[in-house]
């Protein structure tokens, strides 16, 4: 799904659809879905092509983001608030503005972040289940 | 304050028609930028006023609960950002006043944005 | 109404030393994109956006805008004030959102 704008959201907007059919409260929805479309823009905006895998457990939410761009030289460097490496053009269209790992990181309870330079990138995102949720074992 | 009222006060146009024009909105945001929109706490029934068009503006309001959406100096989204919004059920209008005239009325007349960090006034 | 006075009313902070606090404000312009202030901002106007990196700088000088107003409690990029002192191009910083801030000055404009 890299560098392709016209279905931008839509994995994001899938998982949501899909979090809330499996009767998932509306706040962690809510956040695993804006991780999920932060990490899939960042995908989107900076790399080839990328993969979205998702698993729900009685526990918790976990969603990984892998791409094959151009890895991030420093990660903590890059989440930083205001720090971009978007391309001008990108800043028009409504993103670039540096916020996506931060908002990533504000949205999940666990992230893990591995990025190899030249090769791509992985991101593992984990939102804890509070008890009592229904769900369905994957 | 309903969004039929509010499409008053803006001079605005329906777009996308999701559902009862007497929704009460509670809060409004106005951005340009979707980062910042998935930054903000959402709020039920919120409006969010922006300049940017493209499609992108509806998922990131269909991931961040926005319920509405205001498009200024008449600017008007493509037909497939209007069937997204038909799809996921929000409202689209378009009013031919800038960001700044927009957000000046709908100030004046009591209507707040909110941050998680801000709180509330 | 002046710079200067706006920037009191509003509690901005002013965070540029060089540029005319003393400039007529001449109304405003809120947006996020670079192409959308190039295409419809005013000279005269001042600038209300999230945006902190410095291509705004440049954008608000060949507009001849009146000064640059971040939202948000944003911190402009090193690089962005180095610019704007360049240019003599005033920034200032609200703590509020957006909306709010504009809708303050909108008030403070008509009055």
């Amino acid at each position: 799904m890299g560098g392709e704008f016209t279905h931008a959201g839509a994995a994001s907007s899938e998982l949501k659809t899909i979090l809330t059919g499996l009767g998932i409260s509306a706040d962690l929805v809510r956040r695993a879905a804006i991780a999920t479309f932060e990490a899939e823009m960042n995908v989107i905006i900076h790399a080839a092509a990328g993969v979205i895998n998702y698993s729900v457990t009685p526990d918790k939410i976990q969603i990984v983001v892998s791409d094959m761009g151009p890895g991030i030289p420093d990660i903590e460097l890059a989440m930083t608030e205001g720090y971009s490496t978007a391309p001008d053009w990108v800043r028009e269209m409504g993103w670039g503005a540096g916020m996506g790992l931060p908002n990533i990181k504000k949205n999940s309870d666990e992230l893990r972040v591995e990025s190899v330079v030249g090769e791509g990138t992985t991101i593992e995102i984990i939102i804890s289940k509070k008890e009592g949720d229904a769900c369905e074992g994957e | 304050m309903t969004l039929g009222r509010i499409a008053e006060i803006l001079d605005a146009e329906f777009l996308v028609n999701a559902g009862d024009p007497n929704t009460e909105i509670e809060s409004v945001c106005s951005s340009d930028l979707m980062s910042d929109l998935l930054h903000f706490s959402a709020r039920p029934k919120s409006l969010l006023i922006t300049g940017l068009i493209n499609n992108q503006v509806v998922r990131t309001a269909e991931i961040a609960d926005i319920n509405a959406v205001v498009f200024v100096l008449n600017k008007r989204p493509d037909r497939e950002t209007v069937s997204l919004a038909e799809e996921k059920g929000i409202w689209l209008l378009v009013t031919r006043l800038s960001r700044y005239t927009a957000c000046g009325r709908l100030y004046g007349e009591g209507l707040r944005s909110c941050t998680e960090e801000d709180g509330c006034d | 109404m002046k710079v200067n006075e706006m920037a009191a009313k509003l509690s901005l902070r002013v965070n540029t030393t060089k540029g005319d606090l003393g400039r007529e404000v001449t109304g405003c312009y809120i947006s996020d994109l670079l192409s959308d202030v190039m295409a419809n901002a005013k000279e005269g106007e001042v600038w209300i956006t999230l945006q902190t990196h410095p291509n705004i700088v440049a954008v608000a000088a060949l507009k001849n805008l009146s000064g640059i107003i971040i939202t948000n409690n944003r911190i402009p990029e090193e690089e962005t004030l180095k610019k704007a002192e360049a240019e003599g191009m005033p920034i200032m910083l609200s703590a509020s959102p957006t909306f709010e801030t504009g809708g303050s000055l909108y008030r403070l404009l008509r009055c």
